[in-house]
Formats: C-alpha cells, sequence, structure tokens
C-alpha cells in the first residue's frame, strides 16, 4: 500500500495495520498545546469531570502568549490558571513571561517537536510544525481537555493535496509569498479537511523559517495540516538545538494518493499582498500601490523569526517611517529578541521611528499592543485579514511579508521593496 | 432531538473573529460572551435572537481559530442550531465535542430569514414551516453520532473511550 507522509504519521500512532482517507483514529499524541485563551476552557473541563492526573506531564506545553504580558486584570487571571495548573502538575514546559515566545515560534526552537511526531494545539496555527515533517493539528479545548487526560485526539484521516513549486524565486519573494498566492489560487476552504504537502525544487532550497511561515497558513486554506518531508535544512535546523524528541522521518511513497495536485512556477510569483477581508483576496504588490497605510506590523508566529526582522531591517536600514505610520515591530521568541539586539537590527527598527516589542501574538488577534481605530488600515506580516481582526470593526488589515511591510511602512502606502 | 425556531441568515466564510471577536476572549463566560455574539457582523444580534433561534449559513461557517468560545457565544446567545452548507473542520469538530448541533445542507439557497425551520437532529430532517418544504441534511458519519449521543467529547471518553483505545 503506497502512503502519503501524512497517513505514515498517522498509521504510525495507531495500532492499525493500515489507514485510508476517511477513516476515524484515535490517535496517540506525543504532544499537546495550550495557550492563555484556549487552555482555561480546557482546564475548567478537565477539574469539571473530576481528572485528577495527566497522561504524561512532559507531553504538555503550556505557552501563555496571546493577551501577555497580561493586557488586563482578566486577561491575567485567564494567564495565571496555567501557571496554577502547570504547577499542580508538574508541567516542565510552561513558559513564563521572560522565557516565553510565540507559541508555533517557540516550540521548534525549543526542540520540542520533531519529525514523524503527532502534535495537537487548541491553537489554529498549529500545523506550523509540519514544516518539520510532523503531523500537526489545531483542534478546541475540549480536544485538548480530552488529550490532557487520556493522550490521545480522534481525527479523520484526511485526503491529501500535493503542491509542486519549481523554479526559482525573485529576490524578495518569501514562503509567505508562495503560501499567500496558493491560497489565492485555491481559496480559503480550497484545502478544506486535507493535508497540504509542499514539495518541489523551490521548497527543497527553501530556508526553514520561510517553510514555517507556509505550513503556519495552511488552516487559512481550511487545511487541516500543512507537510514538508525532513531533508538537509530541517536536520541542519535540528541540529542546533536539544532536541527532545525522537525524529522519525517519514517520506510519501510513490504512487501515493493524492486528491488534487497544483504545479506553481516560482519564478513568476511577485511579492504577494492580500486585500480585505480574507487571505484568499491575493495579488501582486504592484497592484496594491495606491492603498494609503496607518500602520506597519511586523511579526506573529507567521512571520517574526530572525530571518524576517532581517529581511525588514535591510530594507529599513538609513530610512524613516512615513510621519503619519507606526511601525511596530515584535520578535516572536526572547532568544529572536536577543539575536535581534546582538545583530544590531533594534537599531535600525528604532532609529528608522519604529517600536520594538517584547514577544506577544498582540495585534494580530486584535488583542492589544496596536489596535487600530475606526476607519484604520495596516499592512501586516501576520495571518488573517478578516474584518475587524485587528480593531475597529471598520479597519482593514492587508497581509504581506516582511520586506513589504517595511518598504509600505517607509513609504506611508503599499510598496514593492524595490521602491526603496 | 427536536428544535424549532426562526432563522437568522448568514453567508459564506463567517469567521470565528465574527462569532466572537477576540477582545472579548478574556472571559469563558456563556452569558457575556453571548451577548457579543456576531457582534461585528451585526450589533443588535444578541438583542433579537430568541432562545430556540436557528442560524442558518452558506459554506465555510466558523473559519479561523480554534476558539471554543465561538461555540460558547453561539450557545449562549441562545441558538439551539447551526445549519451551514459546510462547515470549517476545527469548529465542526468544536461543536461535536462540546455538543453544539450542527448540520450541513447542500443549498441552503431556499432559507429565508424570519423562516420558521423544525428540526430533527435524528433523522437529520428540517421542515421549512414557512415555505412548507422538507430538506435532508448530509448525514453523521457513526463515529460522530456515538459522541454526540454520549453527550460531547469527555462524557464519550469515560464511557467509550477506552474501548475504542485500538
Amino acid at each position: 500500500m503506497a502512503y502519503t507522509i501524512t497517513e505514515k504519521i498517522l498509521l504510525a500512532h495507531t495500532n492499525k495495520r493500515s489507514v485510508a482517507p476517511g477513516d476515524f483514529i484515535y490517535a496517540r499524541i506525543d504532544l499537546a498545546l495550550g495557550n492563555d485563551i484556549t487552555a482555561p476552557i480546557a482546564i475548567k473541563a478537565f477539574e469539571s469531570i473530576g481528572a485528577k492526573k495527566v497522561f504524561n506531564r512532559n507531553k504538555i506545553v503550556l505557552v501563555p502568549d496571546h493577551f501577555i504580558p497580561a493586557k488586563d486584570w482578566k486577561s491575567a487571571d485567564q494567564a495565571k490558571t496555567l501557571q496554577v495548573f502547570a504547577e499542580r502538575h508538574r508541567i516542565k514546559n510552561y513558559f513564563e513571561v521572560g522565557r516565553m515566545g510565540i507559541e508555533h515560534a517557540l516550540l521548534p526552537e525549543q526542540g520540542l517537536v520533531g519529525p514523524g511526531d503527532l502534535i495537537i494545539g487548541a491553537d489554529s496555527h498549529t500545523c506550523t510544525y509540519g514544516a518539520l515533517g510532523a503531523f500537526s493539528t489545531g483542534v478546541g479545548s475540549t480536544d485538548l481537555a480530552a488529550a490532557f487526560i487520556t493522550g490521545r485526539v480522534w481525527l479523520r484521516v484526511p485526503e491529501s493535496m500535493k503542491f509542486i513549486f519549481y523554479g526559482r524565486p525573485g529576490r524578495w519573494v518569501g514562503g509567505k509569498d508562495l503560501i499567500l498566492y496558493t491560497i489565492g489560487d485555491i481559496g480559503v476552504d480550497g484545502a478544506l479537511y486535507r493535508a497540504m504537502e509542499f514539495s518541489g525544487e523551490a521548497i527543497r532550497r527553501l530556508p526553514m523559517d520561510d517553510r514555517f511561515s507556509m505550513c503556519n497558513m495552511a488552516i487559512e486554506a481550511g487545511g487541516k495540516s500543512g507537510i514538508i518531508e525532513a531533508d538537509a535544512i530541517t536536520n541542519k535546523y535540528l541540529a542546533g538545538r536539544r532536541l527532545k524528541v525522537k525524529g522519525v522521518r517519514y517520506r510519501s511513497d510513490r504512487g501515493a494518493g493524492y486528491c488534487k495536485i497544483h504545479e506553481y512556477d516560482v519564478s513568476k510569483i511577485e511579492p504577494q499582498v492580500s486585500a480585505p477581508h480574507l487571505p484568499s483576496n491575493s495579488g501582486p504588490v504592484t497592484r496594491f500601490k495606491n492603498v494609503k497605510i496607518d500602520q506597519s506590523v511586523i511579526g506573529s508566529c507567521t512571520n517574526g523569526r530572525i530571518s524576517d526582522l532581517r529581511i525588514a531591517a535591510r530594507v529599513l536600514k538609513g530610512k524613516k517611517v512615513d510621519s503619519r505610520v507606526r511601525l511596530i515591530v515584535i520578535p516572536a521568541t526572547q532568544k529572536i529578541y536577543l539575536e535581534a539586539i546582538k545583530e544590531g537590527l533594534v537599531d535600525i527598527f528604532v532609529n528608522s521611528g519604529g517600536v520594538f516589542s517584547t514577544p506577544t501574538c498582540g495585534p494580530c488577534l486584535g488583542g492589544h499592543l496596536g489596535i487600530l481605530a475606526r476607519g484604520e488600515r495596516a499592512i501586516s506580516t501576520t495571518n488573517r485579514n478578516f474584518r475587524g481582526r485587528m480593531g475597529h470593526p471598520d479597519s482593514e488589515v492587508y497581509l504581506s511579508n516582511p520586506a513589504v511591510a517595511a518598504a509600505s511602512a517607509i513609504k506611508g502606502r503599499i510598496a514593492h521593496p524595490d521602491e526603496i | 432531538m427536536k428544535f424549532k425556531g426562526k432563522v437568522w441568515r448568514f453567508g459564506d466564510n463567517v469567521n470565528t473573529d465574527e462569532i466572537i471577536p477576540a477582545r472579548f476572549l478574556n472571559t469563558m463566560d456563556p452569558e457575556e460572551l453571548g451577548g457579543h455574539c456576531m457582534e461585528d457582523i451585526d450589533p443588535e444580534f444578541a438583542k433579537k435572537v430568541s432562545k430556540g433561534d436557528i442560524i442558518v449559513a452558506g459554506r465555510n461557517f466558523g473559519c479561523g481559530s480554534s476558539r471554543e468560545h465561538a461555540q460558547i457565544a453561539i450557545k449562549g446567545a441562545g441558538i439551539s442550531c447551526v445549519i451551514a452548507e459546510g462547515f470549517a473542520r476545527i469548529f465542526y469538530r468544536n461543536a461535536i465535542n462540546v455538543g453544539l448541533p450542527i448540520l450541513e445542507l447542500r443549498d441552503v439557497s431556499k432559507i429565508s430569514e424570519g423562516d420558521y425551520l423544525e428540526i430533527d437532529l435524528d433523522k437529520g430532517t428540517i421542515v421549512n414551516l414557512s415555505e412548507d418544504k422538507l430538506y435532508k441534511a448530509r448525514p453523521l458519519s457513526k463515529f460522530i453520532q456515538e459522541i454526540i449521543k454520549s453527550g460531547g467529547l469527555l462524557k464519550w471518553i469515560k464511557s467509550k473511550g477506552k474501548k475504542n483505545a485500538k
């Protein structure tokens, strides 16, 4: 039987002899993740049914990152729930302010996720870890509570879609552009319930941070997961950290079944911008050149990694942010924060007239640290541009890569980095 | 389970930020969340809804975040059931897991705002009392029905989880 990488990982986490798309499985998990918004509901559910013990204290990760450092006392109360639960159940992987980061940048950085793992997280962008060759998907708080108790999750084995990228990308084109282009092609429900497998020569050359950006946004096409087979670039990334997981490298079989195959020539893809109010409204940046902006946000689980900050700094070096624009740069983890200081990137951001924040999801979901006023417009390296996502229901969000967000901050309107 | 209620119509791709905006996610209180349900689409929605009313929407309902506050808000607002042409997958599993009744109907275009529907969840039938029409919802898989019949995921893992753990 020929299997896709996704089917192989799922099969390996059951006692079944075979799996096929559409099968329901009750799979063993390697890691369960919750944050300050979703874990409190899970903890409440866990306690309400009288559960006393977690299935494995080393396989649970709790990261307060959304409204943290706490934006108000109710958010502080929610985050506190995580701390108390972690202490009661001796969960080591609880990350307090000062050691935390945005969960989907933090877990790979900490070596908590690796190839072949089955990971669930009560956060829709949990699909990010597929970039390491893992099966990783977002679930809800009740799933998380059940996983805390049983170490298992019910899943429907998804059909797989294959995306083959070939050619060489242009100078300012990265993983973010490839995924925005893909979502623009297939739509926000184009991969509904399916695994998105990214492959081809352009993916094999793509740096790790860009791979994370791509798998991160699989959910924006409705996908259950995004996945890239582990290769030399993955191995190099993993070698740099003390991996706390085993790591099994699966590959899709020749002759594995795909419900759809898409092929894209990346040399023809320009830096992309997604217009309000859906990530699928994407097009080349040049189409949006007359759109004025009030704010530029560079950060999030999609594009808050060190290479994202380096790209933004390259554009901003020696330049000034437009006098009526707010530039907000948010490194995804404490480690990235320190690297940005050491490399002089923070100097560049602050000298250009921007702010540099502590790690947080913050404005991405309209939480705090950069909420838009009525009628305002932002360009942002985040992942969603739904109505009101970053603030007032009458505000607008355009999605882009970090180079475009930086160039736009300088010009005061959506701009191609080549214009700088 | 049977429900009867008035229809509130929504379009395609209703996302979780619309169902319950993130600015209200610092609470899990059903009444408080219910009071803000669909607020950014229709600021009066929570006030207009009567207990037992039904949401009818197009494709990809509940896309976006994994927040279960969406189900809590919909239930908290008094909605008895959501009918859509399709659901985003995390919203779908959360609804099953927490026991928010949902039905998939291939074509919702014949149902208008203000229609009265009678729903038989076990049979998967929807009767439009205003139009005197019967619609058949897409049947749920046996596995999903088992979770629903147990009363949600947490009750299911207590009763059947061990048996199914193979």
